[in-house]
């Protein structure tokens, strides 16, 4: 078995009779691509690096324990991603950060900074202002540190949902899938979060980079 | 005529949206989930409105920059361990 290391997995029916036969080279594969994925997701069940770190650890040895049972009624990763999830919902819990995740009102509101009726009844009065062009490397790179930052101040099911969608790049279907949500529910958590974020960076393009 | 009476209400079956209405649209609306009337409606409202255009823009670019996060690694110890795990599962 070669390495997939940058490129894309096999299909299921390839990925399944691999892991059962113990091949580690498709172990690897599948450790190396979904692993930075789970923390990440982790991250926003439990409060610390070392927590997210042992969830992904718990997933990976379910998964072990696991894939001779899988009886592929869903995808190997959402099926992995739903591991994760429940893990990390239980470890969440033990350590006291409640995820009030069967509200759905919770946080399907605003928060500060996260405006529902930004935009005026008569219509945009300041349509929203220019950003700079983001080839620039620097720009790059100062907004990929802000975006980590401007995640953790999204209510949790909104850094789930969005951390699934835009920065794992999970298609809506999955999503539903692994936390079991309708894909209404999915939509209305993806887009408060988005509508948060745009905000977040709209101020620190209006503020924080104002040329002095 | 009869024909050409349904094609007109066809072509004028196209919703019209405020631009908050519009704003919070756009994930349906990048989504593909809207109905084609609904579809319709946001083109033709994008098409007249600057500002929701460059909020359009803007949705697009945060998406952009999700979907860029800083490069993350499992720790190499943890790769080793789990990678050792599942070695040991076959003997098992
Ligand atoms: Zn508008």
């Amino acid at each position: 078995m070669g390495s997939f290391a940058g490129g894309e997995l096999p299909s299921d029916d390839v990925i399944v009779p691999a892991l059962r036969a113990g091949d580690e080279a498709m172990f690897a594969a599948l450790l190396d691509t979904w692993s930075r994925g789970m923390l990440r997701v982790a991250r926003s069940y439990v409060p610390t690096d070392h927590s997210a770190e042992e969830v992904v650890q718990d997933t990976w040895l379910a998964v072990i324990g696991g894939i001779d049972d899988f009886e592929g009624r869903s995808s190997v990763k959402t099926w992995i991603f739903r591991i994760l999830v429940n893990t990390a919902k239980k470890r969440g819990v033990r350590e006291r950060r409640t995820l009030p995740w069967s509200a759905v009102k919770d946080d399907g509101g605003t928060i500060a900074g996260q405006s529902l009726d930004l935009v005026p009844p008569g219509g945009w009065q300041d349509p929203p202002a220019a950003w700079p062009t983001p080839e620039k490397e620097v720009l790059a790179s100062e907004v990929r540190g802000l975006i980590g930052e401007v995640l953790a101040r999204l209510p949790p099911r909104q850094r789930i949902v969005i951390t699934l969608r835009d920065v794992e790049g999970c298609t809506s279907d999955e999503v539903c899938e692994i936390l079991k949500i309708s894909a209404a529910n999915q939509r209305v958590l993806l887009h408060r979060a988005r509508v948060a974020v745009r905000g977040w960076l709209a101020d620190y393009f209006e503020f924080a980079r104002q040329p002095d | 005529m009869k024909r050409f009476i349904q094609q007109t209400r066809a072509v004028n079956v196209v919703k019209r949206f405020t631009c908050g209405e519009l704003v919070e649209l756009l994930t349906a609306y990048l989504d593909d989930a809207l109905d084609p009337p609904e579809r319709e409606g946001v083109h033709a409202h994008l098409a007249g409105c600057e500002g929701c255009s460059r909020y359009l823009e803007q949705f697009r670019a945060t998406i952009v920059a999700l979907g860029d996060p800083p490069p993350e690694k499992l720790p190499a110890d943890l790769r080793k361990r789990l990678m050792s795990a599942f070695r040991e599962r076959r003997r098992s």
